[in-house]
């Protein structure tokens, strides 16, 4: 081999050399480093709720102390700002999973006119960001002052249901997305089946239907309980006096944050991780994805 | 046969009609409202006019211009970074994956199991005066001790970039992971080098998760304030700072709505335009 040859051999060598020693050692590294980062706030807000509770604000480590995790709730305020949390993101997530599912059965099992104006509707609210969600709820609700078809008092005082109404409106096209992406390919065939056979709606929607549903309509709800419970933005706009554990927290960080945030945060975090790791374990378990099952099937025909 | 079999169409409509009905009332219309309220005129004390004032536009544009422009800058940075760092983690994840695939993926949406307002605030604890991170550096002298992160530009654009991260990654890991692995290896029989592979195949292929995580990132990048207002400085505020401050501490509605309406505007007229190229079906997430 000549000189030039020779040379543009090495030089391949080298980038492939250079190549190898990305894919194969820098990746993992960078995915390794990407993930800690992610990691990374979540592990100090754990770490500080076993922080000790004697200075005012806890920002700086005193030391270890549990003293926190046996009285979680102990701080003015506290207590009702987490019930309210839990209950505007339970019955939110009610409503939306409710909502959201009908209108994702209707978009995966029909063909119908007006179809991408509404994808279109359900892609907005997700992509509006979410101070114009809760600014734009907020001059309805001042507005409404002004309209003589609305009853006095069926916004203000701004509260519960006010932050509930944002809570359901802003969840809904997550269940909606949610529930799509799970039921691509939705075996209508079985209910088409079933209702040959002579089961009418009621029966062939609670025994066909329901079933082949119910795990994406988990994720989904799943998915609405941890971004409501997790709101600040959207709520602060449309609370007036009421608390949620989001304003809570805001509400604290100028005086100090008490350690016992910490530990509900934890708290939620762990219930959150639980539920997660129980559902993808119980799919995994106790039955195949019903759809996934029915392809499987549909494949072996 | 029963009137629902008879009559798809029309149940399909009786689907649609409660969540839509919903969300017409709290959605489309509120927004119609908000541009109204921002041609009001008055104060909260005598009560307010709808007089149809447009003159406030120009004159919120004048005077906030600072903020949207710090927001577009802040925005348009931390979606830079979080495609830089997300990137890599989704293609990793997505091709070397193999079986811990489901726990990475569990570990990029692990965040958002603790309240975003949690997680920036323990980068307040990280990256305080004294803290994790600086005071170990100072204590060895490695950084002057009048150094400072929280309060900075610099570190609103970082929790910005943290609290989005998934937002970019998840998109991006769904297009990569919907790559033939056979196009792949025909790259590769025809000769295609690694970097070559990727450029012409991979990464066109990834294009759509691309502009879904720069929608997805830089929409709530634009207007958040939360970042701002927890490590961030007056000198740092974002246009989403004034919005908040002008409905809740000044009362002032008209240009708090205006506001509101532009950054609203400015975001939908993007949006539209991405709609246009690639599809309602694909830019919402559905193939069907």
């Amino acid at each position: 081999m000549r000189g030039p040859a020779r040379e543009t051999v090495k030089q391949g060598r080298r980038v492939r050399r250079l190549a190898h020693l990305l894919d194969r050692w820098l990746l993992p590294l960078y995915a390794l480093l990407a993930v800690s980062y992610l990691a990374l706030p979540v592990l100090v807000m754990i770490l500080f709720s076993f922080n000790d509770p004697s200075g005012r604000s806890n920002i700086s480590w005193r030391g270890f102390s549990l003293e926190s995790w046996f009285d979680p709730l102990g701080q003015p305020g506290l207590a009702e700002a987490v019930t309210t949390s839990l209950a505007v993101a339970l019955f939110a997530t009610l409503a939306a999973t409710v909502l959201g599912v009908l209108i994702g059965l209707a978009l995966v099992r029909h063909r119908f006119r007006g179809r991408s104006s509404i994808n279109l509707l359900i892609f907005l609210p997700m992509s509006t960001p979410e101070i114009v969600l809760g600014v734009s709820l907020l001059t309805l609700f001042l507005a409404s002052t002004q309209y003589a078809f609305v009853p006095e008092g069926t916004f203000f005082p701004l509260g519960f249901h006010t932050i509930l109404i944002a809570h359901i409106m802003f969840n809904i096209s997550y269940v909606v997305v949610t529930m799509r992406a799970r039921l691509q390919g939705f075996p209508r065939h079985l209910e088409e089946a079933a209702m040959d056979l002579g089961a009418n709606e009621w029966t062939t929607f609670w025994r066909v239907t329901f079933p082949l549903i119910l795990p994406g309509v988990m994720a989904a709800a799943l998915l609405a309980f941890s971004l409501s419970i997790d709101d600040y933005v959207i709520t602060v706009f449309t609370s007036g006096q009421a608390t949620t554990f989001p304003l809570y927290i805001y509400g604290s960080q100028q005086r100090g944050i008490p350690v016992q945030v910490n530990v509900v945060g934890t708290i939620i975090f762990l219930v959150a991780v639980g539920m997660v790791v129980l559902s993808t374990l119980l799919q995994r378990w106790q039955r195949p994805d019903p759809v996934e099952a029915v392809e499987v099937e549909g494949a072996r025909t | 046969m029963s009137w629902f079999r008879r009559h798809p169409t029309a149940t399909a409509y009786l689907l649609l009609a409660p969540g839509i009905a919903y969300l017409a009332i709290f959605y489309l219309y509120p927004t119609l409202q908000m541009f109204l309220v921002s041609l009001w005129t008055g104060t909260v004390e005598a009560g307010y006019q709808l007089t149809f004032n447009f003159g406030i536009y120009p004159q919120a544009l004048a005077q906030y211009s600072d903020h949207f422009l710090r927001s577009l800058l802040y925005g348009a940075i931390a979606t830079l970074l979080t495609f830089l760092i997300g990137f890599p983690l989704a293609y990793f994840i997505a091709f070397r994956g193999g079986r811990y695939k489901s726990l990475l993926l569990f570990l990029v949406i692990a965040p958002f199991f603790t309240s975003f307002l949690l997680r920036t605030l323990s980068w307040r604890i990280i990256f305080a005066d004294q803290g994790l991170a600086l005071g170990p550096l100072k204590d060895l002298d490695l950084l002057p001790e009048e150094f400072r992160l929280t309060a900075t530009p610099s570190a609103v654009i970082a929790g910005i970039t943290y609290n989005f991260l998934p937002f970019m990654t998840l998109p991006l890991y769904v297009a990569l992971e919907r790559i033939p692995p056979n196009l792949l290896e025909a790259a590769e029989d025809l000769y295609a080098g690694t970097w070559q592979r990727f450029r012409r195949v991979t990464l066109p292929l990834a294009l759509p998760g691309v502009f879904a995580g720069t929608l997805l990132t830089f929409i709530p990048a634009m207007g958040d304030f939360v970042n701002a207002e927890l490590l961030g400085s007056p000198q740092s505020q974002m246009i989403g700072n004034v919005i908040q401050a002008r409905f809740l501490r000044v009362s002032d509605y008209p240009t708090g709505a205006a506001l509101s309406f532009i950054l609203m505007a400015a975001i939908l007229v993007g949006v539209f335009i991405y709609a246009r190229v690639v599809g309602t079906e694909e830019l919402t997430g559905g193939t069907s």
